[in-house]
């Protein structure tokens, strides 16, 4: 039996008083793509930075690819391809010379291992003598992935790649992706959008430090128990308030022109009644219908009831 | 080996390709030794003197006639009044005052004392008292000259001791030669602690190191990649400041080059620790530049530059025990001027060698704590 890609028992980190990593254990099989998902603050970088050697953790064992993170950094570090959350290639030397950098450092060539970047960089090609920091986001994005892949890594680990790039490079960007799991390499992706939760094999969610729940995204919907009601809105503040008045209603979250709510236990509100009751409290254009979750609302769901 | 000449190569190309740096290692030096060796001199050269001659005798006028041709003075004004003196001293107009009172001459005929009062400006005091020095030897070579005239040769004076004196390694106490190496020293110091600091914190400052980290590259390799550019660089800065200074300042060069050369080969690896060291407990550049600034300075002033160490206080010369500029300071200028071999600076040359070792494994230790 060959070990799994990421295992990872009881870690926790402390930055002064905060718990940026409360024992957290997981494991990821080889060939998965792992997402971590949570909030800014949810501890996902200091994770992902324990896990490529860059911080000691201050209990706990991890593993990658077999080797312990502690005693065998050297041996992970060749294993791996990291892509930070910050641009972090050098901005004043070219597209082709980063790439080259680093390569070299990893004791390969660009023409070595060509073909497993091709995809990606030959969007890159045509600006291969433009200096990195003259980019644009996406380019830039596209360049760090390549100089994280250019070694062969059996694992990748990206952190929040997908912040401030734009929607369509956001879907491009995970098909990369999917294209790079064929090739079985082991991908652990760390993102504050929900939505992207749908494209991983496995999400844990994360929340101060902690992981709330870690299943398949479709389980977790699956686990979903309660009645979601849904209300096309104009004025979704207004709507907020006045259902938050009502006792029955238990969390109440805006989605866009949209209001999601849910009641307490062992109540149920008829859509009819409720559409009809908010009319004659002056809202228009008022659309009440129960509806399936989605992952973000099972996300809402655990984030709240988790803490206390 | 390899992978410290990949980031060898990589720094190149970033050193040429910031277009800071190429001014920063061919113009600055230039700038520097040009302006600095003439600015930087404490030669005394035009000192605007205020006359009030009460006397109007053919004496006093001789008296200033004297300072007037003298290639150190010049007679800015002329009056009878010494308030009006005193208010272009104050208002910083003249350097000195010379007031000769109106019974000059009469009384020096009566073989009386003639009396003369010098003002000086003393806000600058090694500038005061270079014009009291040149002042006083002017009136006292008029006073002898008077006194052999009146005696017209019947009374002999009384024997004097003639004074011959001869200035070893720099015959004709040309402040530029004894500057030059002074600034040269500033010059490779300034880019080895401070262009290697700062080069060292961009990394962090860019959030580059974070993707240096995961790489294979080793600690010591990445040291030894970002630093080596840096004494080369510092070292070439040093040739090519003795040519300018040779070209045009005709510096002399005594001693062995390769002696001096080896020197700074240490001194810079004692200096690019410091700069590590700094690189370290700084995260931005901007704090680089503080930090290196104090200590740079503080550097600076207590090493010699401009006045011998050996008349600083006793507590200077233990602190500039642990100043590798004033060990430098000193080398450069006995090499060069006064052409002395390696036994003559080998207690410097150990001394470095030590300092060097201390700082690099400090900062060495440091760094991989830290990083």
């Amino acid at each position: 039996m060959t070990a799994p890609a990421v295992w990872v028992e009881n870690i926790s980190k402390k930055f002064d008083r905060v718990k940026a990593v409360d024992r957290v254990s997981f494991a990821v099989q080889k060939g998965e793509l792992f997402g971590i998902i949570g909030p800014d603050g949810a501890g996902k970088t200091t994770l992902i930075r324990i896990l490529t050697t860059l911080l000691l953790p201050d209990e706990g064992k991890a593993t990658v690819a077999g080797y312990d993170v502690i005693s065998s950094y050297k041996k992970v570090r060749h294993l791996i391809g990291y892509m930070p959350g910050r641009f972090s290639l050098y901005q004043d030397l070219s597209v082709e010379e980063n790439l080259e950098f680093y390569a070299t450092v990893f004791g390969t060539t660009i023409s070595e291992n060509y073909e497993l970047v091709r995809d990606i960089y030959k969007h890159l090609e045509p600006f291969k003598n433009r200096l990195a920091g003259k980019l644009s986001g996406g380019m830039k994005q596209k360049l760090a992935l390549s100089c994280a892949l250019i070694h062969k890594p059996e694992l990748l680990f990206l952190d929040e790649p997908t912040t401030g790039v734009d929607a369509i490079s956001r879907i491009e960007f995970w098909d990369m992706l999917k294209r790079l799991k064929k090739r079985g390499i082991s991908i652990i992706v760390s993102t504050p959008y929900m939505d992207e939760a749908l494209r991983c094999d496995r999400v844990a969610l994360m929340q101060e430090g902690r992981f709330l729940d870690i299943d398949e995204p479709e389980k977790i919907i699956g686990k979903y128990d309660k009645k979601l009601y849904s209300i096309h809105t104009t004025e979704p503040y207004l709507l907020m308030e006045n259902l938050r008045e009502n006792v029955d209603i238990q969390s109440v979250i805006p989605f866009g022109d949209h209001v999601h709510f849910t009641t307490r236990k062992d109540v149920e509100i008829d859509p009819g009644d409720l559409q009809e009751a908010l009319i004659a409290k002056g809202f228009k254009d008022i659309a009440v219908k129960i509806i399936k979750p989605g992952i973000e609302d099972c996300f809402m769901d655990l984030m709240n009831i988790e803490p206390q | 080996m390899k992978t410290i000449r990949y980031i060898l190569q990589k720094e190149f190309i970033q050193i040429f390709r910031n277009r800071t740096m190429l001014p920063i290692i061919f113009l600055v030096p230039i700038l520097q030794l040009v302006v600095l060796v003439h600015a930087a001199t404490l030669e005394m050269k035009k000192i605007e003197m205020f006359v009030v001659d009460n006397d109007l005798s053919g004496t006093s006028r001789e008296l200033v006639n004297k300072f007037s041709a003298s290639p150190f003075y010049v007679v800015e004004q002329v009056g009878f009044s010494v308030k009006e003196a005193e208010e272009s001293l104050k208002q910083g107009s003249v350097d000195v005052i010379l007031v000769i009172p109106s019974d000059f001459e009469k009384k020096l005929h009566k073989e009386e004392n003639a009396k003369v009062q010098l003002l000086v400006d003393a806000i600058n005091g090694a500038a005061a008292g270079l014009i009291y020095a040149y002042s006083h030897s002017i009136i006292a070579d008029y006073s002898n000259q008077i006194f052999l005239e009146l005696s017209r040769g019947l009374i002999r004076g009384p024997e004097t001791i003639s004074l011959t004196t001869t200035y070893w390694y720099n015959p004709d106490l040309n402040y530029k030669i004894y500057m030059l190496p002074g600034i040269l020293v500033i010059l490779v110091t300034l880019i080895g602690m401070f262009l290697s600091a700062l080069n060292l914190v961009r990394e962090k400052e860019m959030g580059t190191i974070e993707q240096i980290n995961v790489t294979p590259i080793r600690k010591y390799q990445f040291i030894i990649g970002k630093l080596l550019p840096f004494w080369i660089i510092a070292l070439f800065e040093l040739a090519f400041g003795l040519t300018i200074g040779k070209l045009f300042f005709h510096i002399p060069i005594e001693g062995s080059l390769l002696l001096l050369f080896g020197f700074a080969s240490v001194y810079l690896i004692a200096v690019m620790s410091i700069g590590l060291f700094i690189s370290t407990i700084s995260s931005t550049q901007q704090q680089v530049m503080f930090l290196s600034f104090f200590f740079l300075l503080t550097f600076i002033m207590m090493s010699g530059i401009f006045t011998p160490v050996e008349s600083m206080p006793d507590w200077a010369n233990y602190v500039n025990i642990a100043n590798p500029l004033a060990y430098f300071m000193r080398v450069i200028r006995m090499v060069l001027l006064k052409g002395s071999g390696f036994w003559d600076i080998s207690r410097e040359f150990f001394a470095m060698t030590g300092f060097a070792t201390i700082m690099l494994t400090l900062a060495v230790w440091r760094y991989r704590k830290v990083a």
